[in-house]
């Protein structure tokens, strides 16, 4: 995982609570065996019926994204943090994320930013008001900030080392092989095995 | 003071627990399928890690597989999907219940009829609705892509600990109602988000008086409301539904398995993080109007008023004008079928609605039985001639239109009665319309040709 530690770029607003993962990709691009490749088909339905916002030259490039509540609730599918990633999103700012959503950004390198909600609000606005404005999301200070605009948020302590630092979380458990093998030894013998 | 049973279990699983960090938790089962699997195995082999318990770890293939015509039927894409898993389960030792096999179906179906689910156990599987296997007691997780490959590696999961949110349901269910109407009724009552942050407990003597299939429906649907897990407590109804499955202990182990699972329930002094309290009495068999899970009204009523911007946006996606009666909405196709709705009892309920019926000309209905054993028993009850004769197709094992993965998709501006469980913009296809019912709903639209309320259909 790339490291994350601070993020400048264009702020794009998409003013929708409920964003579900179906929306973010949808089904018929589930099938590549690849984590990559994903971009072109981000918000894929939403985008052919025209004139979508994060199709206007302004927030083009866009790095970080501004959203309603409950964003990527849904489908667990990892393709959805995976395709904002590869479609050049670093961060994406709202009030609440679906709980699986959030546990596979962190794992994937895009930043989960909670702010409250009027916060959010003036974030959205600010960026339709004053389109192609850039933002900074610092992780290290945990702090977002857009002309004049500035908050502090909060954050799980763990996911912000591995992702300050681009930790490959499966290395850290392995490093616990001798718990996971000395649990292993208590688990009554009854319990079910595939095969 | 006592403890919640998801406490319970938790505390049983931790493998780890260092201070600021999430416990390291420990997975008795992981269900693995072929469309969230791939890049995981890929991630293993370029890091030249092994698989560490491919014998707690069981594979089938459900999402795209084709429902007719067989593995041939499926295109070059998901073909290559599921040589993907044959081959990953083939290098990693791991059992695969693929196409034909006898034991293939949607992994949330197989789980319960192999025996593999069983109380107290933690589960994972990278699809949502894994929530399903909390109905016999057991700790069952979601995940993502990169959390299916911790737990090839590692056999742990690495989370926090969530709250525990109770949902109390007491009292009889009213006369067609079903537990796919609870479960839409809690929803719209907690709302999409209301659980996140938590498990669920689904409590009460309505939920204590569902069978084993009506509470894996409302299970499933956990993850509509928000909550990654959602769970019952196991009881008698929980061991006679497992005793003699496949994979459930057997003899002296049967003894001590089930000593084991009666300490599991929640203890009566244990505090919940959040209760909240539904009267089955007021429960109604419901209907989806919009596009999210939480936007439901009873089949008796109209579609509502607008009150926010997501519910204008989900009107006018839904071609749907407010004040319009719900049973007056007609209907282009019917889906029986996913890992919510695709049960025996499933099947039974909308057979005896659908038995000496025609399903109405304008529309076009299938059902998707859960898995190659529900098809099978299906068949020898002659439920697969109630439902042809009366002109629906019947079709092989899988997740079929639940998510259009496969061929069987709604096409643009098409209007479904679905006994699946998400009405998301495009879930059954692009452009299509799903309205969430439940089986005998589903059963009694498709020979009206329109919603309709099943108790004063006959």
């Amino acid at each position: 995982m790339e490291p994350f530690t601070r993020v400048i770029g264009v702020l794009a607003p998409l003013d929708r609570a409920d964003v579900d993962t179906d929306q973010i990709i949808p089904k018929q691009f589930l099938k590549r065996i690849e984590r990559s490749g994903y971009g072109p088909f981000l918000f894929y339905d939403w985008r052919r019926q025209g004139d979508f916002i994060l199709d206007r030259a302004e927030y083009r490039g866009a790095k970080v994204l501004v959203t309603g509540a409950n964003f990527g609730c849904g489908s667990s599918r990892e393709h959805a943090p995976w395709s904002l990633l590869d479609a050049g999103f670093r961060a994406v700012i709202a009030p609440s994320f679906a709980d699986i959503f959030k546990s596979n950004s962190f794992r994937c390198g895009l930043l989960p930013v909670e702010l409250p909600d009027p916060a959010v609000r003036q974030l959205i606005e600010f960026a339709l008001q004053n389109p192609g404005i850039e933002i900074t999301v610092d992780l290290e200070r945990q702090r977002v900030a857009a002309g004049g605009f500035e908050a502090a948020f909060a954050l799980d302590p763990f996911f912000r080392e591995c992702l300050l630092n681009g930790w490959d979380e499966v290395a850290l458990t392995l490093r616990q092989d001798a718990a996971i093998t000395r649990y292993e030894a208590t688990r009554p013998g009854w319990l079910p095995v595939g095969r | 003071m006592g403890r919640t049973m998801a406490a319970k279990i938790w505390e049983d699983h931790v493998v780890a627990a260092h201070d600021g960090q999430p416990d390291l938790l420990y997975v008795d089962l992981h269900l693995v399928h072929e469309v969230t699997s791939p890049q995981a195995f890929e991630s293993l082999r370029l890091s030249n890690r092994r698989v560490r318990r491919p014998d707690l770890t069981v594979a089938t293939m459900d999402h795209d597989v084709p429902t007719r015509g067989g593995r041939a039927a499926a295109d070059e894409i998901a073909e290559r999907q599921m040589s993907a898993l044959e081959e990953n389960c083939r290098r990693a030792g791991i059992p695969l219940f693929g196409m034909g096999s006898s034991r293939q179906g949607i992994v949330h179906v197989i789980g319960p009829e192999l025996g593999l689910t069983q109380p107290g156990l933690l589960i994972a599987c990278g699809d949502s609705h894994t929530s399903t296997h909390g109905a016999f007691g057991a700790l069952a997780f979601g995940i993502g892509t990169s959390e299916v490959e911790h737990v090839l590696a590692t056999q742990c999961l690495r989370q926090r600990r969530p709250k525990v949110m109770a949902v109390n349901v007491e009292g009889e269910l009213p006369l067609g109602v079903t537990a796919k109407d609870v479960a839409l009724g809690i929803i719209g009552h907690i709302g999409v988000e209301g659980g996140r942050g938590h498990v669920i407990e689904y409590r009460g003597s309505t939920i204590r008086e569902l069978s084993m299939e009506g509470r894996m429906t409302v299970c499933n649907m956990t993850i509509e409301g928000g909550a990654r897990a959602g769970m019952i407590a196991p009881d008698d109804t929980t061991y006679m539904y497992l005793e003699g499955r496949e994979h459930a202990p057997r003899g002296a182990q049967w003894e001590e398995a089930i000593s084991r699972w009666h300490a599991l329930p929640t203890d009566a002094d244990a505090q919940f993080d959040r209760e909240v309290s539904i009267d089955a009495a007021r429960l109604e068999p419901y209907v989806t109007w919009g596009t999210n899970p939480g936007q439901s009204v009873p089949v008796t009523s109209r579609v509502p008023a607008p009150r926010t911007e997501t519910d204008e946006r989900a009107l006018r996606y839904m071609a749907l004008e407010p004040g319009t009666a719900i049973e007056s909405i007609p209907i282009d196709r019917v889906f029986i079928g996913s890992c919510t709705n695709a049960r025996m009892e499933d099947l039974r309920i909308a057979a005896s609605v659908v038995r000496g019926h025609t399903v109405h000309p304008k529309v076009r209905a299938m059902v998707v039985p859960g898995s190659a054993s529900v098809k099978r028993q299906a068949e020898s009850e002659g439920l697969d001639a109630v439902f042809r004769e009366a002109g629906f197709e019947w079709r092989d094992a899988g997740c079929s239109m639940c998510l259009g993965m496969n061929p069987d998709i709604l096409g643009p501006g098409e209007r479904c009665a679905s006994t699946s469980n998400r009405n998301f913009e495009g879930r059954q296809g692009s452009g299509g319309r799903t309205h969430l019912v439940s089986p005998p709903m589903a059963a009694a639209a498709a020979i009206a040709g329109h919603l309709v309320d099943v108790r004063e259909f006959n």
